[in-house]
């Protein structure tokens, strides 16, 4: 551990022509911390996250991870050490399940790959689904693979985007669980963006709610109920997502 | 935590990344015989229709007497540069096709790297793509494309490149204006071939036509396959315009392909691949 946060976003913007989709938006995540990022749908979790990834790049604003600048060539020194997953992203559905995951090995210049794809199948109980295609699989069994996927580095940084979504209840719990243990046991720095309240205060020490692109809320998931008044973070987040624009800040 | 990393996956070009975009592909291909199939069949098609025409022509024409089996000839160099595009173009709109293409720019995988990628399995493609109907080109009408000798190696690295170049273009187009660009792969190189001489000479272009069709660097490289077929002579001059044409355009499409990835990055392209 070091005193250089793993993520430190100041005054991020991002336009698309005259919308704002990310208004001045900054905050910092240490290693190994674990951090929420809560929206409704269009708050501006998915734009932030894509320009921490380096696939978007700000309108203005600086990203720095693992102390490298994400907007300039410099990403590419801090990409094999982080990564992310998503149900909502492909991987080629006519690659096996370990094709998949050797391409991506390789390109994270993974040494022994096989080895790494047999302890992760282990870890995530994708051995019997190791020559199955990916179009092939159920919901469950490709959001292992893309966990997989992400784990392959064994990153740094990890940025989830809604992890669990679309899993049944002992499905996603096991995914919590792996993720939990992952994040104690290798002091990664994760950022979640997730819909679902009961794994962001599950996993997260802290959590970031945003809407109309700005950061509304912060704080641990009992400061944010004591400071609204509310039992739960449920709660929390129906009070921020239909207050008016001025209220809910 | 990233002891299992090698030195080399933050260099600024690194084999295992090319190769493992190869691979990639390489796993489709060899489980769709569609595919397989569809990289041999109008290379084939194309051989056949003109080799039984040259036959024809042969009695009825002085000009392909002269030289029997330049129209089969031209026909499989000008598979060469039309695979060369698809085999480019195709590689890219796998990608696409299957959404993959932002999470491969997640990677530590650079754009430079990804266009050798798709250069090395468009050559993988086109040589697989041809081979049949070259060997064919034997057995039915006695025309060993391979008796050109130097001069085909000459020629075939020409037309690759030059079909790179417009593989690559349409790949920027599609990753700036999305799968309804698609198309382009089929038909923009087609847009070549009345001025790139592969039938006839560029001298029976109207004047104007021909200075266009100099600029592109198949009208060289045709022009070289007749001097070598009817002439028996290798013209490096020929050889060099339409290699340095060829660097020309290669460099020039290259950074038009990397500035599309950098609007796709300030558009959020990326996020968003499809129609």
């Amino acid at each position: 551990m070091t005193d250089l946060p793993a993520i430190a976003v100041t005054d991020l913007v991002k336009d698309y022509g005259d919308v704002r989709a990310v208004d001045g938006v900054g905050f910092a995540v240490a290693p190994g911390e674990v951090v929420g990022l809560l929206g409704g749908n269009g708050a501006g979790k998915t734009t932030t996250i894509s320009m921490l990834l380096g696939l978007l790049l700000p309108t203005s604003g600086t990203i720095r991870v693992l102390g490298h600048d994400m907007t300039n060539a410099e990403r590419f020194a801090v990409l094999p050490r982080m990564n992310f997953a998503s149900p909502y992203v492909n991987l080629p559905y006519r690659l096996t399940v370990f094709q998949n995951l050797k391409v991506y090995g390789l390109l994270y210049g993974i040494r022994g790959i096989d080895n790494r794809i047999a302890e992760l199948a282990r870890d995530l109980d994708l051995e019997p689904y190791l020559k199955t295609p990916a179009r092939k699989l159920s919901s469950g069994q490709k959001t292992r693979v893309t966990l997989a996927k992400a784990l392959l580095n064994q990153p740094e940084v990890l940025l989830l985007d809604e992890p669990t979504a679309s899993l049944d209840p002992d499905t996603g719990d096991f995914v919590r669980a792996y993720l939990e243990t992952y994040a104690r046991d290798s002091g990664c720095a994760i950022l979640l963006a997730s819909h679902n309240m009961q794994e962001v205060e599950r996993l997260c020490r802290r959590i970031m709610i945003m809407k109309r692109g700005r950061i509304h809320a912060e704080g641990t998931p009992a400061d944010l109920a004591r400071r609204f008044g509310r039992d739960s973070l449920e709660q929390v987040f129906l009070d921020i997502a239909r207050a008016p624009e001025e209220a809910a800040s | 935590m990233i002891g299992r990393l090698s030195a080399v996956a933050q260099s600024r070009f690194a084999g295992h990344r090319v190769g493992a975009i190869i691979l990639r592909h390489l796993y489709v291909m060899r489980t769709s015989w569609p595919r397989m199939l569809e990289m041999a069949y109008w290379p084939t098609i194309q051989m056949l229709v003109w080799g039984f025409a040259s036959q024809f022509f042969r009695e009825h024409s002085t000009w392909v007497a002269q030289a029997a089996g330049v129209l089969i000839g031209a026909v499989l160099l000008w598979e060469v540069m039309f695979r060369a595009n698809l085999g480019f173009a195709l590689s890219f709109l796998e990608e696409m096709w299957a959404r993959n293409l932002g999470q491969l720019y997640l990677t530590p995988l650079r754009p430079h790297e990804h266009v050798v990628a798709l250069a090395i399995m468009s050559l993988i493609r086109t040589t697989l793509g041809l081979l049949p109907p070259s060997l064919i080109a034997i057995w039915l009408y006695a025309f060993n494309i391979y008796d050109l000798g130097l001069p085909l190696l000459a020629f075939f690295a020409n037309l690759m490149v030059a079909g790179w170049c417009v593989g690559l273009f349409t790949a920027a187009l599609v990753l700036r204006f999305g799968l309804g660009a698609e198309s382009l792969a089929w038909v923009l190189i087609f847009g070549l071939a009345p001025i790139s001489g592969i039938y006839y000479p560029i001298g029976i272009l109207p004047e104007w036509v021909q200075s266009i069709a100099y600029s592109m660097p198949p009208a060289y490289v045709f022009e070289g396959m007749r001097a070598v077929m009817f002439d028996h002579t290798f013209r490096w001059d020929l050889f060099a315009r339409a290699a340095a044409l060829n660097a020309a355009y290669f460099s020039a499409v290259t950074a038009f392909f990397l500035y599309m990835v950098r609007v796709a990055r300030v558009k959020g392209l990326f996020l968003n691949m499809g129609e």
